[in-house]
């Protein structure tokens, strides 16, 4: 006999391959207004965001087609009055879930309904280790609210994971965000360059760091997982730009995960919604199955059928799926080119003369224009243009 | 490994699978999938057995099978990621 015990990552089943993973956006309200948020410039008015009822319809479906684990986002998933009853559904269909918060709004009272409810996991967004430059980066007085929220994580006997967006501002101060994780009991933090999409893409001038900047990040991240090892979880999400690769976004396009936009709207990725041509289908109208498994959506870049040279015939096509469609879209025009992140790509230029210009130290000091608490983005950038 | 008595990490979810038919470990940010009997081995790890305790019992329900040498290591294997405690 073989040996009886093994473990293995989740993979995309090229056959038929099932989702493993759920972002459910609950609602676009949020009460911060960073300036890379990763919400659409167009934002889901709440009057239109999916009902109680519709949500558990919703995780049912998405646990029968294989789900496991969902991460309950926004916005500001605590603007829902009714996420407990969310939480309540997700883990009654077996799904794990996650909460990703910006702690502002949570009570002790809250934290044990959630719990109660099912709750597994809390991930706290921070904008800055300074309390000062973290509310001013978030746009309203939040940083001690967050603190509070830790602890109250942290007494619930809930796992805590940081997340921090990083750019510009506050690459510098990595080492003192780092220390936050140790002193607010979070046993994992997630150091994620920000990603030019949406609000970040509009405000890429002002958020993207100097190459100087990265590369003395990179070695404290190094320093720090060493020191922090077998007690903080270092995440480091790359920065995509600076080194030519490109990143095997969402594990290729359709393959194990998806996203339900507060008003019911399914896509392989949050970003999703910036392309073209996708016909974005809603839970309201469809089966999430026929949604995974015919919508033009979720098939048109599933698998490598749909790449052209250079990706076509590269050996690193099954490894990162030719990177991400809406970066290959935001930057180009067109979605179904190479990523221009990749050196490969004959767009390649186009980020690497932004990365390869800035001055260090860097040239502005403004922070970019906040996510607008408005319905409508006042201005849409070009090549952003969706839906 | 000696009077350890294993027990999943508290941030760490042993589930089935039954879309898939398997067993996962589910984690804030992470899916394991646990494949062969990893699942049947980590279910005995309830914080009171000590491990020759779970070798006897897998080889009682797997005669055959190379328990005693897969078992201990995979436990010390599993406890090295954090997943046991």
């Amino acid at each position: 006999m073989a040996a009886m015990t093994g473990t293995s990552s989740p993979s995309g089943d090229r056959a038929r391959p099932r989702p493993w993973a759920l972002l459910a956006e609950l609602t676009h309200g949020c009460p911060l207004h960073c300036p890379y948020c990763s919400n659409p410039l167009e934002l889901t008015r709440r009057s239109a965001e999916l009902t109680t009822d519709e949500w558990r319809e919703a995780l049912r479906q998405a646990a029968d087609l294989g789900v496991v684990s969902a991460h309950l986002s926004g916005g500001e998933p605590l603007l829902r009055s009714d996420l407990e009853a969310i939480v309540a559904a997700a883990d009654g269909a077996g799904i794990h879930t996650q909460l990703i918060t910006s702690g502002v709004g949570l009570s002790r009272a809250r934290l044990g309904r959630l719990v109660d409810a099912g709750l597994r996991s809390v991930q706290l967004s921070v904008q800055h280790a300074d309390p000062s430059a973290s509310d001013l980066i978030a746009g309203r007085r939040s940083f001690v609210d967050k603190e509070r929220a830790a602890a109250l994580v942290r007494d619930s006997g809930l796992p805590l994971g940081l997340n921090v967006v990083l750019h510009r501002h506050n690459l510098d101060a990595l080492d003192e965000l780092i220390d936050l994780a140790p002193a607010w009991g979070a046993d994992r933090i997630e150091l994620a360059n920000t990603q030019f999409y949406g609000w970040a893409l509009r405000n890429r001038a002002e958020l993207l760091p100097s190459r100087e900047q990265l590369t003395r990040a990179q070695q404290t991240v190094r320093r720090r997982r060493d020191e922090l090892a077998g007690t903080v979880e270092l995440v480091w999400v790359v920065p995509d730009y600076f080194d030519g690769n490109a990143k095997p976004c969402m594990g290729g396009w359709g393959a194990i995960s998806l996203t339900i936009a507060p008003d019911g709207t399914t896509l392989p990725c949050p970003a999703a919604a910036s392309i073209p041509g996708l016909d974005a289908p809603n839970v309201r109208d469809h089966r999430l199955e026929w949604i995974w498994v015919h919508s033009r959506a979720f098939t048109l870049y599933r698998g490598t059928e749909w790449m052209r040279d250079p990706c076509r015939s590269c050996e690193l096509r099954e490894k990162d799926f030719g990177g991400c469609r809406c970066q290959a879209f935001a930057l180009t025009g067109d979605a179904a080119a190479t990523d221009p992140a990749c050196r490969l790509s004959p767009d390649h230029a186009l980020v690497r003369d932004l990365v390869d210009a800035l001055p260090e130290p860097p040239a502005s000091a403004g922070l970019g224009k906040p996510r607008s608490p408005a319905r409508r983005a006042a201005v849409t950038p070009r090549g952003a243009a969706g839906r | 490994m000696t009077g350890w008595r294993p027990v999943l990490a508290a941030a760490v979810h042993l589930r089935h699978d039954r879309v898939r038919d398997t067993d996962l470990l589910l984690l804030p940010e992470r899916v394991v999938v646990l494949e062969g009997n990893a699942g049947a081995v980590l279910r005995l790890c309830d914080g009171q057995r000590e491990v020759p305790d779970i070798v006897a019992e897998l080889a009682h329900l797997y005669p055959g099978a190379p328990v005693a040498e897969d078992v201990p290591e995979f436990l010390g294997r599993i406890r090295e990621e954090g997943w046991l405690r």
